[in-house]
């Protein structure tokens, strides 16, 4: 579990880095989005720096029920019950490839690319990272769920599946930063 | 000491090249970083001599400008990310589980991944130099614009360095779990060896910091691919955003690439003066100290780009030196009235200390910003580098080499040869690197392909080529006193040196399981309590 923790340590480094990034061309910009930035080709092909709010709101509601429904399946395994800890991980893994399937959509239907001024690039490196964790959160939670059925996790020995779940919690708090950041205060 | 005995191996053996590649052992791991890096060290020091033979004289045309631009960005890489860096992890690799008394690495499946990152990596890299416009040209440092604009080379120096930086994080992560969950009854955390330290806090520094880097590299990637704009002004970047992450990294970066072999000089000195590093905790603090201090002084990489707070990182710059001068005297104070004798890795180890300490005074008045003003960019800066990454970390590597090579290999390096290796490499070094600070001052800018005969620049340019060569024939008795080592029978014991540390308890080379058992551990030097102090009469405790 050390070894988790430290590696997520790591991965906190990483967003870091790509926030410390965002918020840099955010302050350097006289305004959010920075639409002053887009030349007249950028406009007349239809160019909007416009994000959707109502499905990332619903996506994001997702991802926190997954949260608690991932902890719900470490509890159910600490006290032995192998059928919560199975139904808890196929859960996760269903509303984790919903949130993906939403962010797929979402992208559909913005009017922007990641080469539309650093706001296109800003948003579809951190969400486009994100989603890359979604993805392999899920993975890993195929992994613990395959092992589950497997029957080899008990009351005593489950430390993979707490790894698992800490693991989907932190991708699940970058998304809250995220969601924060990019749609709560994400400017005009 | 209950002691377990194990049967020795008979039956089935794997084919030897089967048992290298797929190896998890730590030790073999750790043989295996050796080859990789020394072979590194090796093709950049060979890029680093046409970078010296294009300099002997003015307006040389040895190699035209976009070639020399490749040698020496390649030259800085190869040394950097594919020597200084995973050479301590090859150190760290053999020495840590032997010096705390474990079995092996917490993780040894990652540990081999670690391992198996690297030579994808370096062909990566190196494959620049057959592509279109060849390899990486825009420095180790690789600044925007320069670095958005250049051909498919950077590309293949981005992923290489990314695969690097993931095998530097997975390890570092690997070294912390080994020395906190791994060590043997009695090797309490104030307990642990120097070396150990110095790893763990580098282990610090790269699990924080090598992401950092990995961000700022994906940002450049998508930047030079998919019309990303993050160093970009006109679509509302910054270029000198770069900057901040890069540094951000990668002055954390010089003392991960520095503090295991302050480590390693730390293991050598007490050795050979008989007597116990001065001030153990004061230096554990100090190591400490530095890797925590490290991430507060990257922008004074960047006074001259006018957009950072100069007065804080030149103030935090100069606080840095303050942890360092305490290790300095830790070391000087250890030779005090100490029983010293001049073995190679004693030799290496004091050549460390002065050269290290000239590196580190010129870094340190480097920081002053109105004189970072009038050097930055100059070659005073290249001997400054010099100066603690070859003075310093280099002659830590061939002291620990000579130092551990009979636990490793099983035989002693030849003294006499070692001793012609040090004054060699000695004498080559300050020919190559001191003319370098008269030339910085003189205003000669670094990563220029010639000069103009005009500025007089041609004599010390041709003392350093000099000195380069001479660094390299230093390379011929070292290899020589290799081979025959290796031509000899394992015939080492298992403390030659009448060393301090557990890796002298165990079999030269140890076994595969490292320890048959383990002496008790009373103080970070076990082997000296068993002989002379309480653990000599274990029935005590």
């Amino acid at each position: 579990m050390l070894g988790f923790i430290l590696f997520a340590a790591s991965e906190v480094m990483f967003f870091g880095g790509l926030f410390a990034a965002y918020f840099i061309a955010r302050a350097d910009s006289p305004s959010w989005p920075p639409v002053e930035l887009l030349s007249p080709e950028q406009i007349a092909s239809g160019v909007k720096l416009e994000l959707e709010f109502t499905l990332p709101l619903i996506a994001t509601i997702i991802l926190v029920t997954s949260s608690f429904v991932i902890q719900w399946a470490v509890m159910s395994i600490a006290r032995g019950n192998r059928t919560g800890l199975i139904w808890g991980l196929f859960i996760s893994i269903t509303l984790g490839l919903v949130f993906l399937a939403m962010q797929m959509y979402d992208y559909s239907q913005l009017h922007f690319r990641a080469d539309d001024t650093i706001y296109g690039t800003t948003f579809f490196t951190l969400t486009g990272f994100h989603g890359a964790h979604v993805a392999g959160g899920v993975i890993f939670m195929g992994v613990i769920l395959a092992r589950s059925l497997a029957g080899q996790f008990s009351a005593k020995h489950h430390e993979a599946v707490e790894a698992c779940s800490f693991y989907w919690h932190f991708v699940d708090v970058v998304w809250i930063a995220l969601f924060a950041t990019l749609y709560i205060f994400g400017g005009a | 000491m209950a002691s377990i005995a194990v049967p020795k191996s008979t039956g089935y053996e794997r084919p030897a090249i089967l048992d290298w590649l797929t190896t998890v052992d730590h030790k073999k791991l750790g043989i295996l970083y050796f080859y990789f890096t020394m072979f590194f060290f090796a093709v950049g020091g060979v890029l680093a001599l046409l970078v010296r033979t294009q300099l002997a004289v003015a307006d040389n045309a040895f190699v035209n400008n976009n070639v020399y631009n490749q040698i020496f960005t390649m030259h800085a890489s190869a040394m950097l990310f594919l020597f200084i860096i995973p050479v301590w992890a090859a150190f760290g690799n053999y020495i840590v589980p032997l010096q705390i008394g474990a079995p092996d690495m917490a993780f040894p499946r990652i540990n081999a991944l670690s391992f198996w990152l690297l030579p994808p990596a370096g062909i990566i890299m190196f494959s620049g130099f057959f592509v279109d416009g060849g390899a990486a040209q825009a420095g180790w440092t690789a600044y925007s614009p320069l670095a958005r604009t250049l051909g498919t080379g950077m590309d293949l120096w981005i992923i290489a360095v990314l695969l690097l930086g993931i095998s530097s994080t997975i390890g570092a992560a690997n070294f912390l779990v080994t020395m906190f969950r791994m060590r043997a009854p009695g090797m309490t955390m104030f307990r642990m060896p120097i070396f150990c330290w110095t790893v763990l806090a580098t282990s610090i520094l790269q699990l924080l910091a090598t992401p950092v880097l990995a961000a700022a590299l994906v940002m450049l990637y998508i930047d030079r691919n998919y019309g990303g704009s993050f160093f970009d002004p006109n679509g509302g970047g910054n270029a000198v955003l770069w900057q901040n992450v890069f540094w951000f990294y990668s002055h954390p970066a010089v003392y991960i690439m520095i503090l295991p072999g302050m480590g390693i000089i730390s293991e050598i000195l007490p050795v050979f003066s008989r007597k116990p590093l001065f001030g153990y905790k004061a230096f554990v603090f100090a190591t400490m100290g530095i890797a925590g201090l490290g991430f507060s002084v990257w922008a004074h990489h960047m006074f001259t780009t006018g957009a950072v707070l100069k007065p804080f990182f030149a103030f935090m710059t100069f606080m840095i030196g303050v942890p360092t001068g305490v290790k300095i005297f830790n070391w000087l104070a250890t030779l005090w009235k100490g029983q010293i004798t001049f073995e190679t890795p004693m030799l290496f180890a004091l050549g460390f200390i002065s050269m290290f300490l000239i590196g580190g005074i010129n870094g340190t008045y480097s920081a002053a910003v109105p004189v970072d003003f009038a050097l930055h960019d100059t070659y005073f800066v290249v001997a400054h580098i010099h100066y603690v990454l070859f003075g310093g970390s280099v002659f830590a590597v061939f002291g620990g080499l000579y130092y551990w090579f009979p636990k490793i290999w099983g035989r002693k390096l030849n003294e006499r040869l070692g001793q012609v290796h040090f004054a060699l490499m000695f004498i080559g070094f300050n020919l190559t690197f001191f003319p370098m600070h008269l030339l910085g001052l003189d205003g000669m800018p670094r990563r220029i392909a010639t000069y103009s005969a005009d500025h007089n620049w041609d004599f010390l340019n041709s003392l350093s080529t000099a000195g380069a060569f001479i660094i390299a024939v230093s390379m011929i008795p070292f290899l020589i006193n290799v081979t025959m080592a290796f031509l000899r029978p394992k015939d080492q014991p298992n403390d030659p040196w009448e060393a301090n540390t557990l890796e002298w308890w165990t079999t030269s080379p140890p076994p595969v399981h490292n320890f048959d058992d383990i002496p008790p551990i009373y103080s970070e030097r076990p082997l000296w309590e068993l002989k002379h102090g309480k653990g000599a009469d274990a029935s005590h405790h």
